[in-house]
Order: structure tokens, then sequence, then C-alpha cells
């Protein structure tokens, strides 16, 4: 049985929808990459698996099950319980998503106490040990430090320590490395990965790096305007992308590895932009596709499984 | 500690700021009171009746008002080395002495007054940001737009008006009953209803203030992201709240509060002439009619030293509150 599974969950805002129907799952360990470029509901996805949308959003149909369990349908009390505890959170900007008027220290022992009966004295020591986890050097007299002490890196890395505390079974991670340099970030993720390996989370990766996606994921959803297009096991879809978005957005990397120099070859592009197909009927991806046919434009293709993966695109199949 | 270390560090900036402003301040006001026509002699011969040229001579010889304005600053300022405020003409009495039996009451005034501003605001404040756009929100605007648009004087005589002559609940007049003579609980409990009425008055205009500031910050912080960082530890909202935001919001509180000081300062001149309450803004008050400028000289002073206190205590709250501040 799969840890979270959800089912065609669509979140309204005000005027806008931003996830329409999306239906994925997690299996227990696993790492599935939601990916997609900014705008396209993939925070808002992962915010509302943990009941944590804006005021004005809405989720207007759709079950989130964890272990089971409906998420959407639990008392807030209930709600909390898990939150921390069974599925935790790393935000993207490290910089913001710590309080700046609190130690580190007290921040991470905050989520241990909220769900342990443990004592203040035994949840230093705790803490202690997960700046260690994480790999922060100097972890007993760093404990004390604020927020502005430590740099982008470091303070991720206090993010994930005070994520991994209670030992959650999901972790959500909404582009844990976008605000972070290059070599920082594989740091980061190679320690995320391991604390997977460690403590057998799974890990709801949020991403718009494919590199990112092509080292650390086991499966990825690609999501265009709102809509799940694209789910398959990594291997399958960087050898063969299905979905013309899909298929755009490998073409659009820079080739590194290729036998000339990468600046030499035109970078390739997809044209137009999300906002093309506001307000029509049919594939949202229809005017930027290169693929597209008259059918297209009439109703909006359905998520067709095939065999281990699935593709929302009836002229691919 | 690194928390000693920042206090020291605060208390180190503030030291070295504070000298000059206090020499600045003296300097100047000592010059601008120059400029007020009449002196100390004047009045007396006003008050007697009628003076002789002689005695108008003989009472400025004694005062040293008849030294050149150069010469007046600098024995001034000589005394004051020795912590020497010069002798009141008015009160034939030493300006320390006069001042220091009303200085309690004023800090005692300014300090509950501040307090109850703090206090209040914070409250009104957080109840309007958690139920923002909504009845509570409303119904404190108003409360609070009519605060802030009403002088304290006028609250203040609205407030004698129906609670000591109307209700009979609450006194008026001085800061405690003249001639009962209290002491232990009974004494406190006597200034503390002597201290309701001016205190509410003074502070009335600052709660206003600072219910629309903790408002506008408590509401500035829920959209930060550590916000959402706390939801997801599951911890309970109203913990969120007081923990992980109203901590934040009130670093900008701290900053406007000791900005206000001065005002709070000016504020309790018109309250304590109000209340007939034995502080330094009645006294100064006096000493103006009776162009005393020693008097005058040693209330502006020790206003500023007060002023300077109390931004002390500001600034450490403010470095309690925000490690970021104080780290050098």
């Amino acid at each position: 049985m799969s840890l979270l599974a959800v089912e065609g969950l669509t979140v309204a805002f005000p005027g806008n929808i931003a996830v329409r129907e999306a239906s994925f799952a997690i299996a227990p360990g696993e790492t599935l990459a939601l990916v997609g470029e900014s705008g396209c509901g993939k925070s808002v996805t992962a915010f509302s698996v943990m009941r944590l949308l804006a005021p004005n959003a809405r989720v207007t149909a759709g079950r989130i099950l964890f272990d089971g369990i409906d998420l959407l349908a639990m008392t807030p009390a209930a709600m909390r319980e898990i939150r921390g505890k069974q599925i935790s959170l790393i935000q993207q900007e490290p910089m913001t998503s710590l309080n700046p008027v609190l130690s580190i220290g007290a921040q991470i022992a905050e989520v241990i106490r909220r769900h342990e009966r443990v004592t203040r004295k035994a949840a230093r020591a705790r803490v202690v040990e997960l700046l260690e986890l994480v790999r922060i050097p100097d972890a007993a007299r760093r404990i004390d430090d604020y927020p502005h002490n430590l740099s982008g890196g470091m303070r991720q890395r206090v993010m994930i320590a005070m994520a991994v505390a209670c030992g959650p079974k999901l972790l959500i991670a909404d582009e844990p490395t976008t605000a972070l340099d290059v070599t920082t970030q594989s740091q980061v993720l190679d320690l995320l990965d391991d604390l997977r390996r460690r403590l057998g989370m799974a890990v709801l990766l949020i991403t718009h790096d494919l590199g990112v996606v092509a080292q650390w994921a086991d499966r990825i959803c690609v999501m265009y305007a709102g809509r799940i297009v694209e789910q398959a096991a990594i291997g399958a879809f960087f050898t063969r992308p299905m979905h013309p978005y899909s298929r755009g957005l490998l073409g659009a990397r820079v080739d590194v590895g290729a036998d000339e120099h990468y600046s030499l070859n035109r970078l390739s592009e997809i044209p137009g932009s999300v906002g093309s197909a506001a307000g029509e009927a049919g594939c949202a991806f229809a005017p930027r596709c290169p693929l597209v046919v008259p059918g297209c434009r009439l109703a909006v293709p359905p998520l067709i499984a095939q065999g281990e993966r699935a593709v929302a695109c009836p002229v691919v199949i | 500690m690194r928390m000693g270390r920042r206090i020291a560090a605060t208390l180190k900036r503030t030291a070295l700021h504070a000298g000059p402003t206090v020499l600045g301040i003296i300097v100047l006001d000592f010059l601008f009171l120059q400029l007020m026509p009449g002196d100390a002699a004047d009045v007396i011969a006003i008050e007697a009746g009628a003076a002789t040229a002689e005695t108008m001579a003989m009472l400025r010889e004694r005062f040293g008002l008849d030294q050149p304005i150069i010469t007046q600053l600098g024995n001034f300022l000589s005394h004051l080395v020795q912590l020497d405020l010069g002798h009141s003409a008015r009160f034939n009495a030493s300006v320390l002495d006069i001042i220091m039996t009303r200085l309690p009451n004023t800090v005692l005034l300014m300090a509950t007054a501040l307090s109850l501003a703090l206090l209040m605001g914070i409250v009104m404040g957080s109840v309007m940001a958690a139920w923002a756009g909504k009845w509570p929100d409303r119904l404190l605007s108003v409360v609070v737009l009519l605060l802030y648009s009403m002088p304290g004087f006028w609250v203040g005589l609205m407030a004698i008006v129906l609670f000591s002559v109307k209700l009979g609940w609450l006194p008026n007049d001085s800061n405690m009953t003249v001639g009962a003579n209290y002491t232990g609980l009974a004494m406190i409990a006597d200034r503390a209803v002597h201290l309701v009425l001016p205190a509410l008055a003074l502070a009335s205009f600052f709660v206003a203030v600072y219910s629309r500031l903790v408002r506008a910050s408590m509401l500035e912080v829920q959209r930060q992201d550590f916000m959402r960082t706390a939801q997801a530890k599951g911890l309970h909202p109203f913990f969120i709240q007081l923990r992980h935001a109203l901590r934040n919001a009130l670093i900008p509180v701290t900053t406007v509060a000791g900005m206000h000081l001065g005002n709070l300062l000016g504020g309790a001149v018109v309250v304590e002439t109000l209340f007939g309450w034995p502080g330094m803004g009645r006294l100064a008050l006096e000493a103006v009619l009776a162009r005393d400028f020693a008097v005058l000289l040693g209330v502006l002073l020790l206003s500023s030293l007060l002023v300077i206190a109390a931004n002390v205590v500001i600034d450490l709250l403010h470095a309690w509150l925000d490690p970021r501040i104080g780290e050098t």
C-alpha cells in the first residue's frame, strides 16, 4: 500500500484554479519528484498535503490518503498531531523559513517537545545529536546560534534537522536547494538522501531542476498549468520522455556532455508561456505544442496509464 | 554569555551618545531661555507690587543675573560638574532638592502610562490582527481612532467629570490623600488609586498608536515563511502567535516607543497640571511663570536624563527581543 495517495486533488484560489484533479502516490521510502515551472501548482499541491494552504485557498475536490486516512477530513487538532511527527516540511528559502529571533536550538527543540514527552535537558541533547546528524560542525556550541549567524547551506541543514527530528514517514521538500549555490546544493541533497535511507522516510521532492531529479529521485511527476501531465520512473523518463512538454523540458537543458562546447549550440526552448492557454478549452499545452492536432483544443486529455507510467496526451500514445 | 555581551555593547553605545546629547541640550536650553522677556527679579518685583531700582539691582546681583550671559553659562556648567544645579530664587531652596521631591512622581506616572500603553496596545493590536476585517477588529478600530484623535487633556477632563464628579469612584487631585498619613499597603493602595486617571489620560493617545502598529506588524508577520515552518511542526495556533509572531511584531513597537518617550514627558506637563500631580511637568510650568531659570534648567536637564535612561531600557528590551541587534 502506498504511504501517501493523492486522488483527484483540486485547489482553487479566488478567480483561479491552481491544481486540477491531481492524482499521484508515494510508496514508503520512495523519493517522488514533482516537477514543473513556477506557478504550475507544485507548492500548492505540497502544502495541501500538510493542510497549510493560504487562508484564501480552498480544496474543492479530492482526497489525500496518508496511511489510509483522509487528511482532508481530519480535525485541526488531529492534523497538528500529524504535522512535524508523521509529515514534515522543508521550505525553499532557508533565509526566511527560520524565525530570526529564536536560537536554532530552541526552534528544533520545539518540535521534539511538541510531539514527545521529554525534559528540556533531554531535548537539548537530542538537538545536539540532530545537528551532528546533519553535519553541522561544533554542534554543541552552534546550538545557541541564531539564524543570522549561519550561512544559507547551514540554515537549510538546520531546517532538515528540524524536519527529521521526530522521525517522520514523509518529508516534503519544497525546492530545498533553489536558494543555495551549486556545491552546497549537492551537499544538502546528498544529506537528504542519506537521511532518507537511514530513517526510512519517503520524500516528496518539489523542484524545477531536472538535474536534481535525475540524480536523487525514484519517480517523477511532471505538472503543467495545474495538471499532472506525465508520471514515470526516472530511468524511463530520461531515456524516453513521452509528453510533448516533458520532451520540451529535456530539450531545453544545456547539454554539457556533448562533443562540442555547449555555448556553440543553440539552446532550444519551449515557445510561448504558460499563460498562452488561459481561458481556452482543451489541453493547456496545445498553444505551445509542436505535435498539436485539432482535437487537442476540444477536450482536456486524461492521464492514461501505460504499464508503469502514465501520460496525458493521446497524440503520443 | 552572548546575552551579556549584547547588553554591554548596547549600554556602551548609549553611554557614548548620552554625554554630548546632555551637554547640547543644556547649552541650547540656556541660550533659548535668555530670549524670554523678564527675569526672576521682575517677577518678584511684580508680585511685591513695587520695587526700587536699587532693590532690583540687589536681587539681580544676588541671583547672578547681572553677569554677562557667557559668564552665567560658565558658572552654571562649572556648578553642574559638581552636581550642583544652583539655587532657586523662587522657592528659596536648592534646585536639586526641589527636583528630587518631584522626580519620583513623574517617573512613576511615566512608567505606569508607558507600560499601560504598551500592554493595552499589544493586547488590542493582537486581537485586531487575529480577527482582521471581522467585527472585533472594526469595533476596536473605532475605539482606537477615537483615542487617536482626542487630546490627552480632554480625555483626562472627561474622565474627571465621569469617574470623579459623577460616579465618585476615583480621586482627581494630587498623588495621595492629603493628611491621611497612610502607611504600608494602605499607602500603596492610596497612591495606586490616585494614579489611575492621570496614567490613563497620559496613555490614551499612545494606546492608539501602539495598537495600530501591533496590528500592522502582526499581519505582516503572518506572511513570513517561518510562520509556516512553525505550523508544520504541529504547534498550536495560539502558541505560534505568542512565541513566533508577537516577538517579531514587537520589534518595531519598541523602536517607536523609544521615540515617543519625549512626547510622553511633554504630555505629562499637561496631565500633571490637570490632575494636580506634583511632578516635574508642573514644576516646569511654575518655573516658567516665575522666570526661575535655575529650576527650569534643572528640570530640562533631569528630563533629558530621564528620556535617555528610559531609552536605555527600551534599547535593552530591543536587544533582548532581536538577537541581530547589539552584535558587533
